[in-house]
């Protein structure tokens, strides 16, 4: 063998520059995308925590949650007399005609908005102790979260599930309870449905400690006043009147908050009212320009050409029958007569906020509990259904009866969501079903099942 | 650190081999057959990179070891090798093409005879793909590669092509080969931000390319490993070549129509059918057709009038086919000048070409101008050096998607009785201030006259490479390339155009641009060893690449006036955003040919990549190959058979990948896109996946090369098997994880099939023919995804089904019409217990279950050409084909065979249409806007084979006698035609055909109004100095 001088030379460079060129470049394989981060790096700082909680909210405002559709769908499950509905979409069309199966698409979509906005929510509570600028603000952090989460459980409970009073409550299956962040899909993520009670245990858990860490005052996010609301609201649902009663007074008491005198105030918050929510929404998700969709209008609301701003698919009718029950002067008989149909005008606002709690409820449901307890915690019920009546422009009773009370609360919150589970709380038949019809639970979607072997579909789906 | 290790230790043993053999100087002639000179041949010694080229005289000298084979090959000569002796080597080179002694590229400096390949590699040469009147590649590779599918998918400019090799290996990945530019993989894939994908490969000269391989089976494609499992398509452009310099001047012209016109109802047939329609309605109802409030009557006033600005009742047989506006007469015309030539220290090539093309479909237009300029220089006896720089400017004013009111094409939906021009205004149909509602849908001629999007696109491809002879047979390669991508888009939409852009009532102005940065650096060592019998070839290197992509966007709206287009002059900047993303490749590869007395061959490869794309637990991948072949007609037992000239077996076996995964497929995030009320906020947007991966592809192929009649026949059979693991699928999860899914690698597919090459010399002499025939049979399978449902295409008719080829039709199937009412019929095909499905009809497709009913991928490829010279007159006619797959008419046919569902006008087949009980017909009862045989199904579902004749060029090369006074070298004059015949049963435009508006891996077949392709006439003159 011969190797002449020079090319050991060269053999010895280009060894020595192959091994340079190879060190040091598998470090360059670390990159990340632009647009996203990594989720090692999403939750670090205080400041993390404050956008990934706003961003609980952006999933709580999606069409399929608070947005409105939850609300659409409790009315149009829950009511077949007051709404006439004529719109193109078969998964609200089965579901106001009873008609719904196990691939709905808006079970499908509620289901999965509900739940992301929950994994959100559990983002930010895994984080709560990154809030470290002041005690305050790490409470109003962690209140908000809890808020957001729970309203949601409650939402899904409600929907998904058989309601308090139809069987046994321990037994009957819920929703499944996720109260960690997903990181990652493991056999956890196959969840059972927890039962009824232990996720109403837990959206009062949530709440409750929601309610003791919320500041009395936040802009448009969730107050204290927001969670008791939602509490009463829980509470009543369970027919707990003395915690439903408690709950509602605290914050009629607590907050400063007054009914707005001018009933027809309270809409057309972005037409009329220049994007200010009004302060009688104890909770409303906030719609503008740039951001969020008000689902109540889009299906409700309809774009009369006298109204700049109005718009909608005018999919949902009012029935004369109802508009004829409130009585002459009511305020609350708030309806448009437009191409032959009436529509309601709490909804014809594009941008209009969303109306989740309002105020008036709060008397209404402590007008209730005290009633059923035979109680005076606040105010008498008689009171509290006065102030509502004096409101609307109608004269005081002088006496109340339950009746009374549930058809003021009928009349007040007519449209905003309440008609399915008014109807169920009260055991009252929706047309031709009764209040306990499998018929008026919504399927736990085909997709869920099909890929959670350890869930149980509700029946008749 | 193990890879750093492996990859040392054959740096090492490389080192140690290249210690052994001492080359002599050898030096020699290379004559023709009649013992003239052949200058300009090159001399290679093989397996190397070790080359030079012959003088004016035909002499050459070059430094090679005893025993070492020189290649020899020129221009219109069969190469020929030879083993060095001696010093002395004189070489008489035969004129022809054999293709078993070509050379063929093989990746990272690489070349192999094609006599001595293993694995599968398809070449197809400059002569087959320059100056036809195609803006890109890919495109030029049709029909002349077996096994590789090209569909242009449209006959808009510059727009995306299918490109499949041995069918469809991914579901969500992409399917589309790697191309590798002169040792760069380049960004091939869509930029645009308007219409259908584009296609950056028109970016590339194709005049400027010396030849193209595609590294078919997994032996040859290992060398890429992670992003081989669809075919490489390795892209070599022209480089000098020393001597005499030669100027070659090409310049041609002509002009493209579509291939087709479609036949349309005339105004006669259009009101006989609506009419009809009205009828049957007034009849249902119980309605006088004379009533006013008639359906008749409504048909008469409020459609036919209405939208013919009365002209209708005055003309009823005034028919304006909309088709005569739509389509133009577009000019081609396209300039070359190329320089080429150089010395033996120093080669060049140089290239200028400039592009001018009007589309078939007005609106639409393609300028491309490009330059190159390649030089190699001979630092020294060690040291080679060089670099190429190609510039290229592409302007193309686009054309909207298919599924665009906007789309020229969909003016056939337009009523035949609607005039062009409105007679109140004298301006087209639609225009302000004349009623904007007529026509029935949006006027396109509008956006054509009142609206513009245009792209430039400005590319740079460069590359520059050391080539240092460390020892015999040793050499370092360090290669490194830039492919540099800068585009503009704008689009400005003047007020005329509001009813089809809402936005427009003031104006609506768009400006977006990207910039893509792809470098690349290979190093890698390379020696050859030839000693005795025994022949050693190997490679071992690296690859390191890294692409860098940022993009922004610009929007305003309300402009003063129509006079302004820039987003300066918008009082709203309506719209804003940028954005980036990246990728990066770091690879190790090695590879070793060996050949043991001529005859028995062996070849190794493998390849390590890394890649930011894959998951940190499955971060590294390794994707080996191994193939041997037996060149039999070398044993003495096979001399006697005098016919059989060549016959080699070879068989392969290796895993490639497919890294076409998306960027951040890996990765746990969030993204920031969750504000809510003007606050910013962020949300968990995609679950991580550590273990994912690359798309892995298995694959066996087994070959026959063969040559017969002292080779004037040759050809290969090849019979291989693609199996396709760990498809990334987007696995459904728990929603109540927060999330609907997961990117896994979870599915399984599978191709396999037949190719077929054939060429034969059939007349030699002054009369010379000569054909080429490639025919690939390919059958795909989808063989588990574990029970996802993945859809697409027009109404979700594509689907993945397991048992099936990717994205079949999936539909109800269309049983005909009922002779005695006039109803559309469906197969209910519902499952039975049995395992067979119900054959009884029904008229209520509710009660229809969907079925596969169709394929788009053809079952068989094909492409032939015949060669034809006699003295200076050649003939070249090339057929291509594809046969057994179907298209899915249902985008147009929804509305234009739809028995007057909508106002549309109808396809002039629908004449045939059910009109009285006991009619047999396939076409429905016309019931005005009642749906009646107008749900997907298969009755759109239509045979979509084709043969078409793709070119044909007849030309004459002038006598170098009389030349030679002109002081021209050559001198050919031609005529060509693109696309002159097409032969189907195809009944809209044009069969080959993807509406770009759902195109996906698994939405193919689709036609929407697509634009069909050109049908090109060319005359051009090429001169040389």
């Amino acid at each position: 063998m011969k190797i002449q001088h020079m090319q050991i030379g060269k053999l010895l460079t280009a060894l020595v520059a192959g091994g340079m060129m190879l060190a040091g470049c598998e470090k360059r394989l670390d990159i990340g995308p632009y647009q996203s981060i990594s989720e090692a790096q999403a939750l670090n700082t205080e400041g993390d925590v404050n956008v990934t909680l706003i961003g609980a909210y952006d999933g709580m405002q999606s069409a399929a949650a608070y947005g409105g559709e939850i609300m659409v769908l409790n009315d149009l499950i829950g009511n077949s007399t007051d709404i006439l509905f004529t719109g193109t979409f078969a998964g609200l069309n089965d579901a106001y005609n009873g008609l719904m199966v196990s691939n709905n698409s808006f079970a499908t979509s509620t289901w999965a908005a509900c739940y992301n906005t929950i994994n959100r929510a559990n983002n930010v509570l895994s984080a709560v102790d990154k809030v470290t600028s002041s005690p305050a603000n790490k409470n109003r952090v962690e209140g908000e979260a809890l808020f957001i989460r729970a309203s949601m459980y409650f939402e899904l409970v409600r929907l998904f599930a058989k309601t308090i009073g139809d069987g046994d409550a321990n037994s009957n299956p819920g929703v499944p309870l996720v109260l960690t962040p997903t990181r990652g899909v493991t056999d956890e993520d196959y969840k059972a449905r927890a039962s009824v009670k232990a996720v109403y245990d837990q959206v009062i858990a949530d709440l409750v400690k929601a309610e003791s860490l919320l500041p009395t005052s936040n802009g448009f996010r969730a107050t204290r006043w927001s969670a008791a609301a939602q509490l009463s609201r829980v509470q009543l649902q369970l027919k707990n009147y003395t915690e439903a009663a408690n709950a509602a007074n605290r914050v009629i008491a607590g907050s400063g908050r007054t009914l707005n005198p001018d009933f027809t105030r309270l809409w057309f918050t972005f037409i009329n009212g220049g994007g200010t929510m009004p302060s009688e929404y104890l909770f409303g998700i906030k719609v503008t320009t740039q951001d969020g969709t008000n689902a109540i209008n889009t299906y409700f609301g309809r774009g009369i050409g006298s109204i700049p701003g109005t718009a909608g698919r005018s999919d949902c009718k009012i029935r004369p029958s109802h508009i004829a029950q409130y009585e002459p002067g009511d305020r609350r008989n708030f309806f448009i007569l437009s191409g032959g149909s009436n529509y309601t005008q709490k909804h014809l606002d594009r941008f209009g906020d969303v109306p989740v709690i309002r105020l008036a409820e709060m008397f209404l449901t402590r007008a209730e509990s005290n009633f059923r307890n035979s109680t005076a915690v606040g105010a008498t019920p008689l009171e509290d259904v006065n102030r509502i009546r004096t409101r609307a422009g109608l004269s005081p009773l002088t006496a109340v009866t339950l009746n009374a009370i549930t058809r003021e609360r009928y009349l007040e919150l007519a449209f905003e969501g309440h008609n399915l589970n008014e109807a169920k709380r009260l055991q009252r038949n929706v047309g031709t079903f009764a209040w306990n019809s499998p018929k008026l639970i919504m399927p736990i979607p085909q997709r869920e099942m099909d890929v959670n072997k350890k869930l149980v579909q509700n029946e008749t789906y | 650190m193990r890879i750093k290790m492996l990859v040392t230790l054959m740096w090492s043993l490389m080192a140690w081999f290249a210690v052994s053999a001492q080359n002599i100087n050898v030096t020699g002639k290379v004559t023709d057959e009649n013992g003239a000179p052949v200058p300009s041949a090159t001399v290679q010694v093989r397996n190397t990179q070790q080359g030079v080229t012959t003088d004016a005289q035909g002499n050459f000298s070059i430094s090679a070891a005893p025993g070492a084979v020189l290649v020899i090959s020129g221009v219109g000569f069969d190469s020929q090798e030879v083993t060095v002796r001696g010093p002395n080597l004189n070489v008489t080179l035969a004129s022809g093409s054999k293709s078993l002694s070509e050379v063929v590229v093989t990746g990272f400096g690489g070349t192999q005879i094609k006599r001595d390949l293993t694995g599968n590699i398809a070449r197809v040469k400059a002569k087959d793909i320059e100056n036809v009147p195609l803006p890109s590649v890919d495109q030029a590779l049709q029909g002349k590669a077996a096994g590789v599918f090209v569909n242009a998918q449209s006959g808009k400019l510059g727009q995306a092509v299918t490109v499949r090799v041995r069918g469809n290996s991914s579901i969500s990945a992409s399917s589309q080969p790697l191309f590798v530019l002169d040792g760069i993989p380049i960004t091939t894939n869509d930029q645009s931000s308007y219409g259908g994908d584009m296609n950056p490969l028109t970016d590339l000269n194709p005049n400027d390319i010396e030849s193209i391989e595609v590294l078919k089976d997994a032996s040859a494609g290992a060398i890429y490993g992670a992003r081989a499992a669809n075919g490489v398509v390795l892209i070599t452009t022209k480089r000098g070549r020393a001597g005499k310099t030669n100027v070659s001047l090409n310049v041609q012209t002509g002009y493209a129509e579509a291939t087709k016109r479609l036949e349309m109802l005339n105004s006669e047939q259009y009101a006989e059918l609506i009419l009809e329609g009205a009828l049957y309605r007034d009849n249902l109802a119980g309605i006088n057709p004379a009533d006013p409030s008639s359906w008749t009557s409504y048909v008469k006033n409020d459609v036919m009038d209405y939208y013919s600005y009365g002209e209708w009742t005055k003309d009823p047989k005034k028919t304006y086919d909309w088709q005569d506006v739509v389509f133009q007469k577009g000019q081609y015309r396209q300039a070359d000048l190329q320089v080429r030539g150089g010395t033996e220290r120093t080669k060049f090539f140089s290239s200028f070409q400039h592009l001018d093309q009007e589309g078939t479909i007005v609106g639409n237009k393609l300028t491309r101008s490009t330059g190159r300029l390649t030089i190699d220089q001979k630092a020294n006896d060690w040291l080679d050096i060089g670099v190429s720089l190609a510039l290229t400017r592409t302007w193309n004013r686009r054309l909207p998607d298919d599924n665009a009111f906007s789309n020229p094409l969909q003016a056939i939906a337009l009523m035949p009785m609607t005039p062009f021009i409105d007679p109140n205004t004298g301006l087209d149909a639609g225009t302000p201030p004349g009623d904007i509602n007529i026509p029935l849908y949006y006027n396109p001629l509008l956006t054509v006259k009142y609206g513009k999007f245009t792209q430039d696109v400005y590319r740079t491809f460069g590359n520059a490479y050391a080539r240092a002879k460390l020892a015999k047979g040793l050499t370092l390669n360090t290669e490194f390339g830039l492919d540099y991508l800068s585009q503009n888009e704008e689009g400005y939409f003047r007020s005329e155009t509001v009813r089809n852009q809402t936005r427009a009532a003031r104006g609506v102005g768009s400006n977006s641009a990207a910039f893509i940065t792809n470098f690349n650096v290979n190093n890698y060592l390379a020696y050859t060893l030839n000693r005795g019998r025994h022949n050693l070839n190997t490679t071992v290197g690296m690859q390191y690449q890294e692409s860098q992509a940022k993009y922004n966007f610009t929007e305003g709206t309300d402009f003063p006036s129509n006079s302004y287009t820039k987003i300066a002059s918008a009082a709203t900047k309506s719209g804003g955003s940028s954005s980036q993303s990246d990728f990066r490749f770091l690879s190790y590869f090695a590879r070793a040919n060996y050949m043991f007395n001529d005859r028995y061959l062996l070849a190794l490869s493998g390849r390590i990549d890394q890649s930011s794309r894959f998951g940190k637990n499955s971060r590294s991948g390794f994707f080996p190959a191994v193939s041997a072949g037996w060149i039999i007609s070398e044993e003495n037992f096979m001399r006697n058979l005098k016919a059989i000239s060549f016959l080699k077996l070879r068989t392969s076996y290796g895993i490639v990948g497919n890294a076409e995964i998306g960027n951040f497929p890996q990765l746990g995030l969030f993204t920031g896109d969750a504000g809510y009320a003007g606050a910013a906020g962020q949300r968990p947007s995609q679950l991580a996946n550590p273990d994912l991966s690359w798309e892995t592809t298995a694959q066996l192929d087994a070959g026959i090369d063969f040559g017969l009649f002292g080779n004037r026949v040759t050809g290969e059979i090849d019979y291989y098997v693609k199996k396709t693991t760990g498809l990334l699928l987007n696995v459904n999860i728990p929603a109540t994880t927060g999330f609907g899914s997961q990117v896994r690698n979870i599915g399984k597919l599978e191709n396999r099939g037949w190719e077929f090459v054939l060429n034969t010399q059939n007349l030699v002499g002054a009369f010379k023919w000569s054909t080429n025939v490639n025919l690939a049979f390919n059958q795909g399978k989808v063989t588990d995804i574990q029970g996802q449902i993945i859809e697409g295409g027009v109404s979700a008719m594509n689907r993945v089904e397991q048992g099936y080829n990717v994205g079949v039709f999936y539909t109800v199937e269309y049983a005909g019409v009922d002779p005695a009412n006039g109803n559309a019929l469906f197969y209910r095909n519902t499952l039975k217990a049995d395992g067979t499905r119900d054959r009884t009809t029904t008229a209520n497709y509710a009660e229809a279950s969907r079925v596969v009913v169709g394929d788009p991928n053809p079952d068989v490829i094909y492409g032939f050409t015949n060669n034809f010279s006699w003295k200076g007159f050649d003939l070249s006619i090339f057929f291509n084909g594809v046969y057994g797959n179907q298209n899915n008419i249902y985008g147009m046919g929804r509305y234009s065979s739809a028995s007057m569902l909508y106002e549309d006008n109808n396809t002039a087949d629908q004449m045939r249409r059910w009109r009285k009980p006991g009619d047999v017909t396939d076409v429905p009862q016309v019931r005005l806007y009642r749906v009646n045989g107008s749900q997907a199904s298969s009755r759109y579902i239509v045979d979509g084979s084709y043969m078409r004749l793709r070119n044909l060029t007849f030309g004459y090369t002038f006598a170098n006698s009389m030349l030679r006074k002109l002081k021209m070298e050559k001198l050919r004059l031609y005529v060509s035609a693109q696309n002159l015949a097409t032969f189907t049963k195809y009944t809209y435009w044009d069969p080959e055909v993807n509406a770009d508006s759902f195109d996906s891996n698994i939405a193919k077949g689709n036609d929407f109004y697509t634009p069909p392709q050109p049908r090109t006439f060319l005359f051009g003159v090429n001169v040389n100095f």
